[in-house]
């Protein structure tokens, strides 16, 4: 018997379409099929616009760095800009954001410079910004760890009674671990004032979401865990910006947690090493490339008037400045001490590490054998 | 014992007790937080019923429940939501409750407890006490005897260490709690109910130290947590046989004091190492190599290791067969050649 035989006693039921605010063909959706949801006004759409158009160009200029061999890795994000826009719009100043290994653009969108979001990517250290000054958690490798880290960080801003949300953003087969089922049930008994926005892009590297899980929609789950869930087009960035503004506020009030799905595509392969045509067709990914949420906002605001030649010119141009920015600062050799190796692992000195560190240095210097004599005499 | 002297802190100084390691802990715990309000409780059963082992006893009922709560039963998730506490500005104590159930929260410890410090570059510190009764001898069923020190010990990040009374258990929780660094807080469950007199709040030797606790010239016993009571009473009962063994109390297994363990091996030429875990990678396998590397013309015999075997932990009707006992320590000291 094989374990993906069809279960006959389950019943099919298809989820209702996403919810939208923009169709694919770059029209408004009636208010009466919004849910309740309003579709923000052209300024902010052009905002969430202008921070699309130019995270799309910094990962493609990324993407290409990395084929250069200027990186070591790099997890794209094409195709997924308007979840990552959207999560990173919809925060306050005094937020935390918990991001993934492939969120790099929602960091370049919080205000990280080109070349510390890519620090970790190019090698020269695990990570490299300032998590304080942007409230930004370092991105998370292990899957799914990190909503632990957000529920206990937005719990922590409770008991301080400060006005502060986590936004934690997850992959869809981040979604079957167990530290997410952890994070959303603490969440839930603890009313954090947390948001999941998971990323349903389709793929755990190789491994289609209906091997992942059996239920209808990520959302759904929510249901099981006693708090709200949404299942928002994760193409359609006016969508995902006000369900997330909506569980921020949620969450700020003291209403507690919430479940974002978006549905999206991750067009890009899983990183530079992965090769998905092994795993999916390109009949696949060309319907969700007509599918592409710039493209989708682009024809809105140009039917709307809003984006005219002149702001469309402006928003290539930063766009181009960013990828030179971006280009220019990996160009520059890395600077790397093997001596640091030693000074955080701990915040009091180790005499252990303290000889390894001098062995090291006595190495570099040509002389390790000596370093471990001295070591030998000075126990003798 | 270690050296005694009152802690600084805004507590004052009590008269003697005859304290339960489990009282001395939980009276650390309460101190720590009425000096600091930053320190903040939670795990499985910690709240209203004070923990198994009533370690946590009466915190809740003078605390509150926003500083002392029970958690859903997930050790992952207690351990990774205390790591974003941690992130912002608390200092939390987390139960584990028994030393097997904390497995399943092994990937947050060692992926990022661990290594937060060192991703971050020092900017962001987890000030963080992972509390976990271990070890046996107290006649538990299967996954409630672990001792898994070694899987803590071999992972750099983490600060470990175990008591094994009363007094170091107050002042190396207090001093514990103060770290700013995460520190595996091992409690030997089969001393929880030792006594001393203490007079807290009480400081003895700095977190990182190792205590020799008995003086002795022919041999070095090195021992921790439950272990350091059947070094004591092996060497009590080798004098008595003419053999004269000092008794090393590790209290730090990561870092390790190589400077106390040292000197006295060098004094004493022979050592041996108890611990209850399995002696195949274990702890004591660390202990022996880095004395034999750091000693080795000091040495008169190899250092041995007695522990438990290579097994897992046996059922409570066979631990008697499994622990390290003084006879069992005295007869691998009697394998050494005696010139």
């Amino acid at each position: 018997m094989s374990l993906n035989v069809e279960n006959p006693s389950m019943t099919t039921v298809l989820p209702a379409p996403p919810l939208r605010l923009i169709d694919d063909l770059g029209r408004m959706v009636p208010q009466n099929e919004t849910g309740g949801f309003t579709l923000p006004v052209v300024d902010t759409l052009l905002s969430l616009y202008r921070q699309m158009v130019i995270a799309r160009r910094f990962d493609a200029q990324v993407t290409a760095l990395t084929r250069q061999g200027r990186l070591a890795t790099y997890p794209s994000a094409l195709g997924q800009e308007a979840c990552e826009i959207a999560a990173v719009a919809a925060l306050d100043p005094q937020d935390w954001l918990f991001p993934t290994y492939r969120d790099s653009i929602a960091l370049l969108t919080r205000g990280v410079e080109p070349k510390d979001i890519l620090a970790s990517f190019r090698g020269d250290w695990h990570s490299g910004y300032d998590y304080h000054t942007h409230r930004i958690a370092p991105q998370a490798t292990p899957l799914a760890t990190q909503a632990l880290h957000a529920v206990g960080l937005a719990t922590a801003a409770k008991l301080k009674r400060h006005n502060t949300v986590a936004l934690t953003l997850l992959g869809d087969g981040a979604t079957s671990e167990g530290d997410a089922h952890e994070a959303f049930n603490f969440a839930a008994v603890w009313q954090a004032p947390v948001v999941f926005v998971v990323q349903n892009n389709q793929f755990a590297i190789s491994v289609p979401l209906d091997k992942q899980m059996a239920c209808r929609t990520i959302a759904d789950k929510a249901i099981g865990y006693g708090m709200p869930g949404y299942y928002v087009d994760g193409n359609d960035v006016a969508a995902m910006y006000v369900v997330i503004s909506a569980a921020m506020d949620r969450a700020r009030s003291g209403g507690g947690p919430t479940l974002i799905e978006g549905l999206t595509y991750r067009i890009e392969a899983h990183t530079n090493s992965d090769d998905p045509t092994r795993y999916r067709k390109a009949a696949d990914v060309d319907l969700w490339r007509h599918r592409d949420p710039i493209e989708r906002l682009e024809k809105y605001l140009v039917a709307q008037g809003a984006l005219t030649d002149e702001v469309r010119a402006s928003i290539l141009a930063a766009a181009e400045e960013l990828a030179t920015t971006t280009r220019d600062c990996m160009t520059e050799q890395a600077v790397v001490d093997p001596l640091e190796l030693f000074e955080h692992v701990y915040s009091t000195p180790r005499t252990a590490l303290a000889e390894q560190r001098a062995f090291l240095a006595a190495e570099l210097d040509g002389d390790a054998v000596a370093s471990v004599i001295a070591r030998e005499k000075s126990t003798r | 014992m270690s050296p005694q002297q009152p802690l600084q802190t805004g507590i004052a100084v009590r008269a003697p007790e005859n304290l339960t390691m489990a009282a001395a802990l939980n009276a650390a715990i309460h101190d720590a937080m009425v000096d600091d309000p930053t320190v903040v409780l939670f795990g499985e059963d910690v709240g209203p019923l004070g923990g198994v082992f009533r370690v946590t006893d009466g915190l809740y009922a003078e605390f509150g429940e926003t500083r002392v709560s029970d958690s859903p039963l997930a050790e992952a998730g207690i351990v990774g939501t205390a790591i974003g506490m941690a992130m912002y500005g608390l200092r939390p104590v987390v139960e584990m409750q028994f030393d097997a159930f904390s497995y399943p929260a092994f990937q947050q410890i060692v992926s990022h407890v661990a290594k937060m410090r060192n991703r971050t570059r020092g900017k962001i510190q987890l000030p963080i006490v992972i509390r976990i009764p271990y070890a046996g001898d107290i006649g538990g069923v299967e996954h409630h005897s672990d001792s898994s020190e070694a899987y803590w010990t071999a992972t750099p990040g983490l600060t470990v260490v175990s008591p094994s009374n009363p007094a170091d258990a107050y002042s190396m929780l207090r001093g514990a709690i103060a770290s700013d660094d995460p520190v595996i807080f091992m409690e030997p469950k089969s001393r929880y109910w030792s006594k001393a007199s203490v007079a807290l709040p009480v400081q003895t030797e700095p977190l990182n130290r190792a205590v020799v606790l008995r003086a002795g010239t022919d041999v070095t016993l090195i021992a921790y947590g439950p272990t350091v009571k059947t070094a004591l009473a092996t060497a009590e009962q080798g004098a008595a046989e003419g053999l004269s063994i000092e008794v090393i109390d590790l209290r730090s297994l990561s870092p390790f004091d190589d400077e106390t363990v040292g000197a006295s091996v060098r004094k004493t030429g022979r050592a041996a190492i108890v611990h209850e875990a399995a002696q195949f990678g274990g702890y004591g396998a660390e202990v022996a190599a880095r004395l034999t590397e750091r000693n080795f013309f000091y040495l008169a015999a190899p250092i041995l290791r007695v522990t438990g075997f290579d097994i897992p932990y046996p059922s409570p009707k066979l631990e008697e067969y499994y622990l390290p006992t003084p006879d069992r320590i005295l007869a691998a000291l009697s394998t050494w050649e005696w010139s």
